[in-house]
């Protein structure tokens, strides 16, 4: 279990502020976010390398702010592994076994399994500058988790990896959190990851906690601005609420259910926008159509944007490339657009 | 470290081996030539001057063996304390950041820039009767003027800034989170220093010391004024060039450079792998 208690961390250029983040034990939590936001300082300060201008710590309980690194029980996985180059795969999951040990018994029974676990019997004698990336991130898991840490951390553990291993790691991961019961907090920009390994999320942005919560909290009702641009509402628009109504500049849609207190914004992410080339299938868009100019139209391979202009709002709509290029729409014209109610989320 | 397993720009790092003949390729080898030309030249030139019989009886002569022989030991004895003294200051420099760092830097740097007959005078003033520290230690039984200690002070002084900067170097470039690392696994920072640190580092200590020797045993001006007496090599060359002329000071020479180039190829051959990171 880990707790971060309106953690504050200033450096030249760069200040994390009022991080609250509470990683509950057995949890797989996953701390997403741009390049440059800060998500590896969170893990930093958490390991204990940068110093903590205000806010607190808990590891399993204990305050561990004023601890040294070593008197933590953190285990990190960086990127790049950060393996010790000199020492052979067996030295280096072994690294740590020395300090602290809790409970021999434990350990004996414990590192041999977790070697098995994740197939590094026999690479053991090794040396670790000649692994391929999947066996070297193996390893330095095994190293982490080989003294029992409170809780794991992983600073971008895919990203390296080239495509075909990172789909492996990420089972290994899996595996690990689900039969070993590692509280795990890691780091991402990735979303198909966050998809597929996280139970609770918290989108980090220029050294803030923009949202956090389950999956489909962050993912499906993001909170902010930023968190609806990031999770690919791009269709993010003011507008003022009435009931099950959102009035935009000339525009009104009907919401599924009634707005919440103090909502601002409706987001529509451009998959969810319908543009109408044949006949509209019946009930299409639950009562939401409306008439739209196409704008410009951008190509994103299978796919492209398709600016709208409706009253005096602009959308943006995804459509298959291929329905664009066989002319059913075409910059300038009129068309019908359809957004199911259920689509359209008042933030 | 930046991302690993770009070969693009690693390739591109690399010299290029395919030779177009330009105006720009032939002026860049001809001045590389020439100046490649004008160090080995004259030390080509003394080498080969005086006869293998001077040689020989120089080799023979007692004075010139100890001479020798006090300078590399000097030399060395300067170098394993420059070792022990300056790798604490080499790994804080490489791993903190503090108010005053780059003062601290330019201090380490200043043995380099003070003329060498300054540096003499300058431990000369203050291991004398009339200075409290010099009163100290002559109270302690230690001699610096005139004396194998006051030599080994002075090639300290002058060869600390390259043992200092080559292992800051050395540590610099062991990535910051393989420390990290280590020290979340439960080992203290000294534990860290020495099973991770020195194993990673010790090829640029070795460099270091190896440096730090060279520029000792080159040391003459700080010398000449601190201890004329016992002679290093140096301080007999250049006393045979002044009291007998050139051609007796040569065949020293020549030694000199001998013995240090076989010390330093030797000791380079098994420092020469640089520490590789993944």
């Amino acid at each position: 279990m880990i707790r971060l208690e309106s953690l504050h961390v200033t450096l030249p250029g760069f200040a994390l502020q009022s991080i609250d983040l509470r990683v509950a034990a057995g949890e797989f939590f996953v701390l997403i976010g741009p390049t440059g936001a800060g998500k590896s300082l969170v893990l930093e300060s958490i390991v204990g390398v940068v110093p903590i201008t205000r806010g607190r710590i808990f590891v399993d309980g204990r305050d561990v702010t004023r601890l040294p690194p070593e008197r933590r029980r953190i285990g990190i996985v960086y990127q790049d592994q950060a393996l010790f180059p000199h020492l052979t795969v067996e030295k280096n999951i072994a690294y740590g076994l020395r300090y602290g040990c809790r409970d021999p018994q434990d350990r004996r029974r414990r590192v041999p399994a977790l070697v098995k676990r994740l197939a590094l019997t026999h690479l053991l004698g090794r040396a670790v500058t000649h692994l391929s990336g999947g066996e070297k991130q193996r390893v330095a898991l095994a190293r982490a988790l080989a003294v029992d840490p409170a809780v794991l951390l992983l600073d971008e553990p895919l990203s390296a990896l080239d495509p075909n291993f990172r789909e492996e790691m990420r089972e290994v991961l899996k595996d690990l959190h689900r039969h070993m019961g590692v509280t795990i907090l890691m780091v991402t920009h990735d979303f198909a990851e966050t998809h597929c390994l996280a139970q609770r999320v918290a989108l980090i942005h220029r050294g803030r906690i923009e949202q956090s919560g389950t999956l489909e909290d962050v993912f499906g009702r993001p909170a902010t601005p930023f968190a609806a641009e990031f999770v690919g509402m791009r269709n993010f628009l003011p507008a003022g609420f009435e009931g099950r109504k959102a009035h935009l500049e000339g525009l009104t849609l009907h919401l599924a259910r009634p707005a919440p207190e103090g909502a601002r914004f409706v987001g529509i992410r451009p998959e969810d926008l319908r543009i109408l080339t044949g006949p509209p299938p019946p009930g299409a868009g639950n009562g939401n159509r409306f008439t739209a100019t196409v704008g410009p139209v951008t190509f994103r391979g299978f796919t492209c944007d398709v600016g709208l202009a409706a009253g005096g709002v602009r959308l943006v709509a995804m459509l298959p490339s291929g329905e664009f290029l066989a002319g059913k729409v075409a910059t300038g014209e009129q068309v019908s657009v359809a957004v199911d109610a259920a689509k359209i989320h008042a933030v | 470290m930046n991302v690993p397993g770009d070969a693009t720009s690693a390739a591109s790092n690399r010299a290029v081996s395919v030779w177009r003949p330009d105006l720009f390729a032939g002026v860049a080898l001809a001045s590389s030539l020439l100046i490649v030309a004008f160090i080995l030249l004259p030390l080509i030139e003394m080498v080969f001057q005086p006869s293998a019989a001077d040689l020989g009886q120089t080799i023979r002569d007692p004075d010139v063996l100890r001479a020798i022989g006090l300078s590399i030991w000097a030399s060395a004895a300067a170098a394993v304390l420059a070792f022990a003294l300056g790798t604490p200051l080499a790994y804080l420099l490489a791993r903190r950041s503090f108010p005053g760092k780059k003062l601290v830097e330019s201090v380490i740097d200043l043995p380099i820039m003070v003329p060498h007959p300054v540096v003499g005078i300058a431990i000369l003033s203050m291991a004398g009767r009339d200075h409290w520290l010099g009163r100290l230690i002559g109270a302690l039984g230690v001699r610096v003027m005139g004396s194998v200690t006051g030599i080994i002070v002075v090639l300290l002084f002058v060869g600390l800034p390259f043992y200092i900067n080559t292992a800051k170097n050395g540590f610099e470039a062991i990535p910051l989170r393989i420390e990290t690392v280590s020290r979340s696994l439960g080992a203290s920072p000294a534990a860290t220093f020495f099973r991770i640190t020195v194993p990673l580092a010790w090829r640029s200590m070795v460099v270091g010391m190896i440096m730090c020797t060279a520029r000792a045993v080159s040391e003459f001006g700080a010398i000449v004024i601190v201890a004329y007496h016992p002679m290093t090599a140096p301080v007999m060359i250049y006393e045979r060039f002044s009291a007998y002329g050139l051609k007796y000071s040569q065949p020293v020479a020549v030694w000199l450079i001998l013995v240090c180039l076989g010390l330093f190829v030797l000791l380079r051959a098994f420092s020469i792998k640089p520490a590789r990171f993944p």
